[in-house]
């Protein structure tokens, strides 16, 4: 290591750094290529898979066989997939809708320095370590009618069929999918707001700014990309929502929440028409895609870079 | 003096949202606690959320009993697995992203951001297909194989985040030492990036350990069966013993719960740094 302070050392440093595509050229590609073909086997090719099948017709057990176009007609005609997307669609911008802003109050609450907020910190980070069967079996039992949260509190409202009603059960998923998500959310904003440079606020202060100009004229403008990263992640994590409603409603009652990717894996699955499954499977992609392009177009190329200005 | 007036006005909403939101999380987990001790007699007598008059621990040993602890074994196996594989190939990889001067490793590391977005639920289907072609259906290594690949690209993203911060003169100086590829990544490149090695690996952990849909549709038998599969066949075999089934809730958290404790820290700050950068 004592090379690394002679002369001698940095005059190499520097040709080095002068000579792309020399002895400098670094690391083989070689030593990714466990990582690639990992990826490439078991994430690009079922990715492309996924289009090829939507074309072809297969029951999971014998060969698939081409099909054509008449999958795609099949699906996207189908009242059972129709409703999932609506249903796709609602429970997409609900849950932005009542995580985003819970989220950003939280994360702006807990980014706080003081003491109880660091230890009100830990404890809601829990939620992210059960699984989603687990939270869902939980609140299986804590939503019954008889002997769950409305007996225990003596709230008749309470009392209702949550799982069990077609009209309940949506917001129910909404609720249990914020009670999972909104940790991890408002743990981006904490990061976030504590990156903000403390000499804005300072600046403001001696403007004379209240706490809630503060608010909207330096950390909300100052939070731009972590609403973007944080939304995307919502929507497209909206989009894919499975276990947590597979084993809280599995889809019902009726088709209740069945919303799209339930009705992947019950289409393909439970009735072993791997085909549709897959027509549905690329809209999925398709519409993560779009989601995930759009929203970070919308917000500007170099995030890091325009963060810093002004400051 | 207006400055110091608001500098100390207390932040009410969010205060009031902090104490509503505790509530909101701790109601459910204090339920599976206390409901998880109850004798299953007392669940229908009982206030739900009470604690109970007779604690007991018998709903664990019955979940004790019906080869939980094999299902755990299973998960320990599948999780530990996993996250080494992870762990390695991704740290090889982003070294080579961040070290390697050829206009391919850029393009490299765009396949692994696109690879980001893509959600797992949508390729379960080929996936499957794949698994059952490659004769790994019902085995664990049918869940470790994709629960692998979709780790990847999260986690050559934060890994090489981290790695860039490394000084290249650091890099060129081993080099000079006469030090190869490999040397570099093992005795500079893990060293120093090994807080977002940990990160990596808890956060991984926490996703393979708690993952449904991959053995739900890998996966069949008994024999091959992980934690959360298992939570939910308990439900269907247990559904009249509500104590039993939370009790299983109970233990499939706790090693998560351990590690959290330990590694909570680099948790924490490795989720905000992989996604806020």
């Amino acid at each position: 290591m004592s090379v690394a302070t002679s002369p001698a050392a940095l005059t190499q440093t520097r040709q080095g750094r002068g000579a792309p595509g020399s002895r400098a050229a670094g690391p083989s590609i070689w030593m990714a290529g466990p990582a690639l073909l990992l990826f490439g086997v078991f994430a690009v090719v079922p990715l492309l898979g996924v289009v090829v099948l939507s074309f072809m017709s297969w029951d999971g057990l014998g060969a698939p066989v081409w099909a054509g176009a008449e999958n795609w007609g099949r699906t996207l005609t189908d009242p059972v997939t129709q409703n999932a997307m609506r249903l796709t669609v609602v429970l997409s911008v609900a849950s932005w809708l009542f995580q985003a802003p819970v989220s950003l109050l939280l994360g702006v609450f807990m980014a706080g320095r003081q003491r109880y907020r660091a230890v009100l910190s830990v404890l809601y980070f829990l939620p992210l370590l059960f699984s989603a069967a687990a939270v869902a079996i939980a609140y299986r039992a804590l939503l019954d009618p008889n002997f769950g949260l409305g007996t225990a509190l003596g709230v008749s409202w309470l009392s209702q069929d949550w799982i069990g009603d077609p009209d309940l059960a949506l917001w129910v998923v909404l609720f249990v999918v914020s009670w999972s998500f909104v940790p991890f959310h408002s743990l981006l904003y904490q990061g976030g707001v504590r990156q903000i440079p403390k000499s804005m606020y300072e600046a403001a202060l001696l403007d004379g700014a209240g706490r809630a100009q503060q608010f909207f004229h330096i950390t909300l403008p100052q939070l731009k990309y972590t609403i973007v990263t944080s939304s995307t992640l919502m929507i497209v994590g909206s989009l894919t929502y499975f276990d947590l409603i597979f084993v809280l409603t599995g889809g019902g009652p009726g088709n209740a929440t069945r919303i799209l990717p339930l009705d992947m894996y019950l289409t393909g699955f439970r009735s072993y028409d791997m085909g549709k499954a897959s027509v549905i499977a690329v809209v999925l992609v398709a519409v993560g895609l779009a989601v995930s392009i759009g929203l970070n177009r919308f917000s500007g190329a170099n995030k890091m870079d325009s963060q810093m200005e002004g400051v | 003096m207006s400055a110091r007036t608001s500098r100390t006005t207390p932040n009410v909403l969010g205060g009031l949202a902090g104490w509503v939101w505790l509530a909101i999380i701790i109601v459910p987990i204090y339920y599976i606690l206390v409901t998880s001790l109850r004798p299953q007699a007392d669940y229908y007598s009982e206030n739900p959320l009470s604690l109970p008059t007779n604690p007991t621990l018998d709903a664990y040993g019955q979940v004790l009993a019906n080869d939980f602890l094999r299902y755990f074994g299973n998960s320990v196996v599948v999780t530990l697995v996993s996250v080494l594989v992870i762990l390695a190939v991704s740290l090889m990889a982003s070294y080579v992203v961040v070290r390697s001067r050829r206009r391919s490793t850029a393009r490299l590391f765009q396949v692994f951001l696109l690879g980001i977005a893509i959600p797992i639920q949508a390729t379960i289907i080929p996936v499957y297909y794949l698994i059952v072609q490659l004769g790994l259906y019902d085995t664990l290594w049918a869940i470790i194989l994709p629960s692998i690949a979709f780790a990847i690209p999260l986690s050559v993203l934060i890994l090489t985040n981290f790695l860039r911060d490394v000084p290249a003169e650091l890099f060129e100086s081993m080099r000079v030492d006469g030090a190869g590829e490999w040397r570099t990544l093992w005795s500079l490149a893990l060293p120093l990036t090994r807080p977002a090695v940990m990160t990596v690996g808890v956060y991984n952990a926490l996703q393979v350990w708690n993952g449904f849909l991959f053995p739900l549709v890998l996966t069949q038998s008994a024999e091959t069966r992980v934690l959360p599969l298992s939570l939910w066949s308990f439900q269907g075999e247990f559904s009249v013993n509500v104590p039993a089934v939370l009790a299983a809730v109970v233990l499939s958290v706790l090693p998560i719960l351990a590690a959290y404790i330990v590694g909570r820290r680099q948790l924490v700050s490795g989720l905000t740094a992989g996604f806020g950068k």
